[in-house]
């Protein structure tokens, strides 16, 4: 393969790091969910070709690798966005109006859970339970936690990010 | 590596002066352990809320006022006080500062560090002390608590196997190692009374037992971190803040059974809970508490962590081992059980994380200590996580027998804004509520099935007026529907056609009918889903309807939602009689659907309102009201 | 087998302790209703149709999995079971395109609707959201989602027997459907079309793309001669479609059925399986006295050829280079017929009735013609044969019997068996050791290839050779063996069918009830039918068919000639598993 290009150099790159996790996998039990867990951390989604390559490396046929990946929330076959907004939808946070936080950031970026903005900027996915219950309601944009929420909070954290 | 057991009694000595500041002892300190410890909290809640700040702050302002050789900084584990996080305590007098900010940090060295005096604003509980002194049982919130599982959580560093040893860790494997037979540990844990924290109460030693019954020279055992239940985080903190206790559980319980591998399976979610656990196993294998030889006395195990990737049902034991298997974690039907045919159709013991967090201080300090707390038939304690509409939000840890009133007012601090107790809810999707008539029933595994509730793992989440009972048991639900398998009809198709109704009921298009339909449906899903989740899965409509009948009466009869939660039946209509025709409603209004000037009166068009409430929001005088 | 004391519905009993309720139940003729169980193919439990209460169990347990026990108490139809069994029924149907008057399977007991029935489900109380998925239409399998419950058989079929695993469970909870990754056209995955998805599958949320429509106008084209034949598997089965005896042979009703259909000629594919065993004999003799390639693995299965095509393309060169018989008797038809007759080979259309859907997808191959002449025009499905008889109001059952047409209407035992497995080997044993010997032995049953084991391998003298032979059925099978032979395992000569059981068993076969396949083994019926077959012909040899004899005389040549290599014989192409 030439690498003459960005893409092509960054994409033949992401090729070995696959190669290497499959072989670092090779001969564990039950290894499809660790190194399709590895795998997304290297693409940051499950596309066709990447699930080829793991159903060919473990000797899996590749309806069950995707039977696993559909049945998972935390594995996509859809690029996320640069910015991935979790709305915790736990009880604690929905007894606290996460629902009413959740439709913020629909309305507000006109995108669907699960949707990712056209610009790939943000994507929205509402969560289980992460525990931080005491913040309730609680959103993560990538590792960043933001508790306590309203609804009216929502405006001023995405122009934070909007600004980025 | 730790040889023997000789060698880590000497550690144990060494360690243990190094954090003797932080206990209510005296005895051994070592010079290098700093004669100031300040503890912050470095998991869940407190980390949410920036506490990895506060802790570099301080670190900050230890290296400003060159304090390096006497005050030290630690991460620790929960607090359980998580509404007020960051939450920090400095030792050794115990003082205990609630959301603390980093720019608080130089007042607290300026005044308390090193001028002696309290930051009384910062202070947990009722903030009216100015004395240095351990003040912490005094906190309500402390106070009726009983920490066994929580034990380490909040005093010792989670990623220093030294302060787990300081504090007697390992201790057990080494006495079971040392003094007990295979079967005289299990015998141990069966007259501890201990029951399985994670579910239904099954009880641990039958557990252990009858998978040490079985021949195989493959036998597995597994810890169940996938803590599923939302709004249940105890198991987070447990195995973030304290991960070796759960650590020496296993390898006990590899020794009781026969097994010379374990996993845990923790859930995707807690990254800091995963990485928490593997720093504590390489720590654990170099000191030789992991692998081959263990203390010396040839007994060899093994664990691996494995990841969860988003599935409620995964924790399911049958469900979890095939994910382990890297397959769609599907429950499969019983028997076999998997004490005999479990993961990879080999003899296991699935174990949740808080059941195991009980089991070293059980060894040591012996099964009639242990058997001593609780009630009858529900031995120890029980971590319960409080949410909702509570003040004390939080993780808290109190003998099985406290009583829901307790838990609710006099630790959880009552409900805020002057709310009324409606209802708690535990055992997430798979329990039910208790309405407050209930208050003084003494929680254990046996009062809370009778009531159709159940203990779950512990997440307790308090009702005020404002919720619909409806909505709850239609949230409940959607949560259900959502992380159905789909392996059998009952759960995949019937949970579905129950939210269905409730989503009819609580748009205010109910019929009665349906409320029979809802029962016909969850007999039948208890009686034949596939596996205990499914099984469980109406419990939340089936115990909302027993003791809330008359608010699904009120949305399917009357049209009205007593709480005013669901939307569709709520109305806004104008009090003419205040109302001003100072057209501000008009102007907000996204649809339109306000008329009315000068001349007319104003009025909302019923049909074309949205019910988004901004009308309400925005009147100056009042004169909008809702459900009126 | 130790035994074990139980209790069903007060009935004691005593049974081996590997039975499962379902099995104990049946020793006293309770017959409890199963859906997604399938005996040897789906035994997981999942569809909750056939729950009992077990007594000291609080919820009902699954009686088709669940394993009997000493001094256990069981209850078939207590009120809490009649009731869970009837609300997951109409449950199931509240999701399921329940279009029944127009539905492909409702002629031949759809199991739902047989269920429904049973369980008196008058209503379907559970109305809600329903599935409406686009279908999966290809040349051989429809895939319809909106009829699937969802009950796995086909995945066991598929993935576990098969090992092919182009379709599986995706998604979860009410979005939980059966697909190929990425919602691929079954086309485009490395499905092999042998329909045993089909053959499992109790609605008809699988069923093969029909052709009869395209029959029908060929019958009805006063232009057109259209030629049928019929696969040895065929007249073992075609029966059943008439609830005739399983493995009943109707050989002769079959043929007077065709004609009364307006077919103008009958013959019999037999006939092309003597002249493929000449091919392949020859192929074979040739190979192994001139050191080619070994060993020679036969090509009769489309399904097994392009398994091989995915899977072992390395090893393409040692499948034999035959036509499969159809195929070459529809080449035959039109040239050496068709000049023979004087018939315009572009008028005549050859349709061959076929126990099989991947031979839909074969005679659509583009290499599978002779002079622009596609050799086969329509492939049916037996079942879809029967449906043809069963449309016009033929009688079946009650018809006499015909002979097949000349000048193919002679056909030998070792046509006959090509239907089972080990068919084809012990018919090319049988010429290959007289033509190898030069004489005419007397032992002609080699029971060593007969039989429903997996793998089944013989070493067997033919002349001076000692001939090391090699039987496989099912793909799962077929990959067994073929991984042995990859890694070194040495044969002379390898039989593969795709289908377990072979023919008999394949994926256009009249479809039996599980109620039926749960307790009886289907395969070994219609199996033992055609031995029986074979043991009343006259001529039980390949190479002693007359009409065989006559066109490599009048036509051919010699096997594996110029002649023969032009019509009979075909090559294969490495294909690509999810690739563009």
């Amino acid at each position: 393969m030439t690498t003459n290009c960005a893409g092509c150099a960054e994409a033949s790159e992401k090729a070995k790091e696959l190669k290497k996790i499959i072989a670092k996998y090779k001969d564990t039990r039950g290894a499809l969910i660790p190194v399709l867990h590895e795998a997304q951390e290297v693409y940051g989604y499950l596309p066709l070709e990447v699930q080829r390559e793991i159903s060919l490396g473990l000797d899996i046929p590749l309806a069950e690798v995707y039977g696993v990946v559909s049945f998972y929330t935390q594995f996509s076959i859809n690029p996320k966005g640069k910015y991935q907004i979790n709305v915790c939808m736990g009880t604690a946070c929905y007894v606290k109006g996460s629902n009413e936080i959740l439709d913020k950031f629909k309305t507000r970026l006109s995108i669907d859970v699960g949707d990712c903005t056209d610009d790939q900027k943000f994507s929205l996915d509402a969560c289980r339970c992460i525990g931080a219950c005491g913040l309730a309601p609680v959103v993560t944009i990538n590792d960043e936690v933001y508790g306590k929420l309203t609804a009216d909070d929502v405006d001023d954290i995405l122009d934070k990010y909007e600004d980025k | 590596m730790i040889k023997n057991i000789e060698e880590l009694n000497a550690l144990k000595d060494r360690a243990l002066g190094n954090i003797t500041v932080r206990l209510d002892r005296t005895e051994n300190p070592s010079p290098e352990g700093g004669k100031i410890h300040i503890l912050v909290c470095g998991v869940a809640g407190c980390a949410s809320s920036g506490s990895l700040k506060v802790a570099a702050a301080i670190e900050d302002e230890i290296k400003k006022n060159n304090l390096g050789a006497d005050v030290k900084v630690i991460k620790t584990g929960c607090f359980g006080l998580c509404a007020e996080g960051p939450i920090m305590m400095i030792c050794p007098e115990h003082v205990m500062y609630t959301k603390v900010a980093p720019e608080d940090v130089a007042e607290i060295f300026e005044n308390h560090i090193m001028g002696g005096k309290i930051v009384t604003r910062l202070l947990a509980g009722e903030k009216e002390y100015e004395e240095i002194e351990d003040r912490l049982p005094q906190i309500p919130f402390f106070a009726m608590q009983k920490r066994i599982a929580l034990n380490n959580c909040g005093i010792i560093d989670p990623e220093n196997i030294d302060e787990y040893i300081a504090l007697d860790g390992y201790q057990a494997l080494a006495k079971v190692l040392n003094e007990y037979e295979p079967d005289e540990v299990i015998d141990e844990i069966k007259k501890s009374g201990l029951r399985g924290r994670g579910g239904g109460g099954f009880p641990t030693g039958r557990k252990w037992e009858s998978s040490a019954v079985v021949q195989d020279h493959e036998k597995y055992v597994i810890c169940n971190a996938d803590e599923g239940d939302p709004g249940a985080f105890m198991d987070r903190s447990i195995l973030e803040g304290d991960p070796h206790s759960v650590i020496e559980a296993m390898i006990i319980n590899g020794y009781a059974v026969g097994a010379r591998q374990g996993y845990i399976y923790v859930r995707a979610e807690y990254p800091v809970a995963v990485k928490r656990l593997g720093v504590a196993i390489r720590q654990a294998e170099e000191y030789g508490l992991l692998g081959n030889n263990i203390l010396g006395k040839g007994f060899n195990f093994n664990l691996e962590v494995r990841l969860g990737a988003g599935a409620f049902v995964c924790g399911e034991g049958s469900a979890l081992m095939t994910s382990i298997e890297g397959k769609r974690g599907e429950p499969r039907p019983k028997p076999p059980r998997s004490a005999e045919k479990g993961l990879w159709k080999k003899p296991t013991v699935l174990n949740n994380v808080e059941t195991y967090a009980n089991i070293p201080q059980i060894i040591r300090k012996g099964a009639d200590w242990f058997n001593s707390i609780g009630t009858e038939k529900s031995k120890g304690t029980k971590v319960f996580a409080l949410g909702g509409k509570i003040n004390n939000i939080g993780l808290v840890e109190v003998p099985m027998g406290t009583t829901l009133r307790q838990i609710v007012y006099d630790i959880g601090g009552g409900i805020p804004d002057g709310g009324t107790f409606k209802a708690a809810q535990t055992g997430g999707p798979s329990g039910g509520c208790l309405p407050a008539e209930h208050l003084d029933t003494p929680i254990d595994y046996d009062s809370l099935t009778k009531l159709g509730s159940m203990m779950g793992s512990g997440g307790l989440i308090v009702m005020d007026e404002h919720t619909c009972m409806v909505d709850l048991a239609r949230f409940f639900l959607d949560f259900t529907v959502d992380e159905s398998c789909g392996k059998c009809p009952p759960c995949r198709i019937g949970t579905k056609r129950m939210h269905e109704i409730l989503v009819r009921i609580t748009e205010g298009k109910g019929t009665l009918e349906d409320l029979d339909k809802l029962e016909v449906l969850a007999r039948n899903i208890k009686a034949s889903a596939l596996c205990g989740l499914g099984q469980s899965a109406p419990n939340p409509v089936l115990s909302t309807l027993k003791y809330f009948r008359d608010e699904y009466i009120a949305h399917v009869v009357d049209k009205k939602c007593p709480a005013g939660v669901c939307v569709s039946m709520i109305k806004y209509k104008i009090d003419t009689d205040v109302c001003k025709r100072c057209g501000i409603c008009k102007k907000g209004c996204p649809t339109q659907c306000i008329s009315g000037d000068k001349n007319t009166p104003f009025a909302i068009d019923q049909d074309k309102c949205v019910k988004c409430g901004l009308c309400m929001e925005k009147c100056p005088f009042k004169a909008i009201l809702k459900n009126a | 087998m130790n035994k074990v004391h139980i209790t069903i519905d007060g009935i004691k009993l005593y049974v081996p302790e590997n039975y499962t309720i379902l099995q104990a139940a049946k020793e006293v003729n309770i017959t409890i209703p199963t859906l997604c169980f399938l005996k040897d193919i789906n035994e997981i439990g999942c569809c909750r149709m056939c729950v009992v209460e077990v007594k000291g169990s609080k919820a009902l347990q699954a009686a088709c999995v669940h394993p009997v026990k000493e001094g256990m108490e069981v209850f078939t139809h207590t009120p809490k079971v009649m009731e869970a069994r009837k609300v997951n029924l109409e449950l199931i149907l509240s999701n399921h395109d329940a279009m029944c008057q127009t539905c492909t399977r409702s002629w031949m007991d759809c199991e739902l609707q047989t269920l429904a029935n049973k369980l008196s489900v008058e209503n379907v109380r559970f109305e809600g959201d329903r599935k409406r998925l686009p279908l999966d239409i290809g040349v051989s399998i429809v895939r319809d989602p909106n009829k699937c419950i969802l009950c796995r058989r086909c995945i066991g079929a598929c993935k576990n027997i098969q090992t092919v695993g182009v379709i599986d469970t995706m998604n979860r909870g009410f979005n939980t459907v059966i697909g190929s990754p990425f919602g691929m056209k079954l086309e485009d995955t490395p499905c092999t079309n042998c329909g045993q998805c089909i053959n499992v599958c109790p609605v008809a949320a699988l069923h093969e793309k029909g052709d009869a429509d395209r029959v029908w106008e060929a019958l009805n084209d006063p232009k057109k001669h259209v030629v049928v034949q019929t696969a040895p598997a065929v007249r073992v089965a075609l029966g059943e479609e008439f609830n005739m005896n399983i493995g009943e042979a109707v050989t002769g009703k079959m043929v007077t059925a065709l004609r009364m259909l307006g077919f103008d000629k009958v013959f019999d594919t037999d006939t092309a399986a003597d002249l493929t065993i000449m091919e392949e004999g020859a192929e074979l003799i040739d190979r192994i006295r001139g050191g080619g390639k070994l060993p020679l693995i036969t090509s009769c299965s489309p399904g097994w050829i392009k398994f091989c095509e995915h899977n072992f393309p390395d090893l393409l060169d040692n499948v034999s280079s035959c036509k499969s018989p159809h195929q070459m008797f529809g080449a035959v038809l039109k040239s050496y017929y068709a000049e023979k007759e004087g018939i315009d080979p572009d008028d005549i259309f050859v349709v061959s009735v076929m126990p099989c859907t991947a031979k839909k997808f074969e005679a659509a191959r583009p290499e599978m013609q002779v002079d622009g002449h596609a050799d086969v025009d329509v492939v049916l499905t037996t079942r879809e044969l029967g449906k043809m008889i069963y449309d016009v109001g033929i009688d079946f059952p009650d018809l006499g019997d015909s002979d097949f047409d000349d000048p193919f209407g002679e056909a030998t035992g070792a046509g006959v068996i090509f239907g089972t497995t080990g068919g084809v080997m012990e018919a090319a044993l049988r010429t290959v050791a007289d033509l190898l010997n030069g004489t005419s032995a007397d032992n002609i049953e080699y029971e060593e290839v007969r039989g429903l084991e997996g793998i089944k391998i013989a070493k067997l003298q033919v002349a001076d050779l000692e001939l090391r032979a090699a039987v496989a059925h099912g793909l799962g099978n077929a990959r067994k063996l073929m991984d042995a032979i990859r890694s070194g395992e040495t044969f002379h000569f390898v039989e593969i069918m795709a289908c377990p059981g072979g023919c008999i068993n394949g994926g256009g076969q009249p479809l039996q009830l599980s109620d039926v396949r749960n307790w009886i083994d289907i395969k070994a019926e219609r199996a033992k039918s055609l031995y029986q077959e074979d043991r009343k012909m006259f001529i039980r040899k390949s190479h002693n068919n007359p009409a065989v004899k006559k066109l490599y005389k009048e036509y051919l040549g010699m096997a594996g000639g110029k002649q023969s290599h032009k019509l009979l014989h075909t090559h294969y192409t490495p294909r690509k598993n999810y690739e563009d």
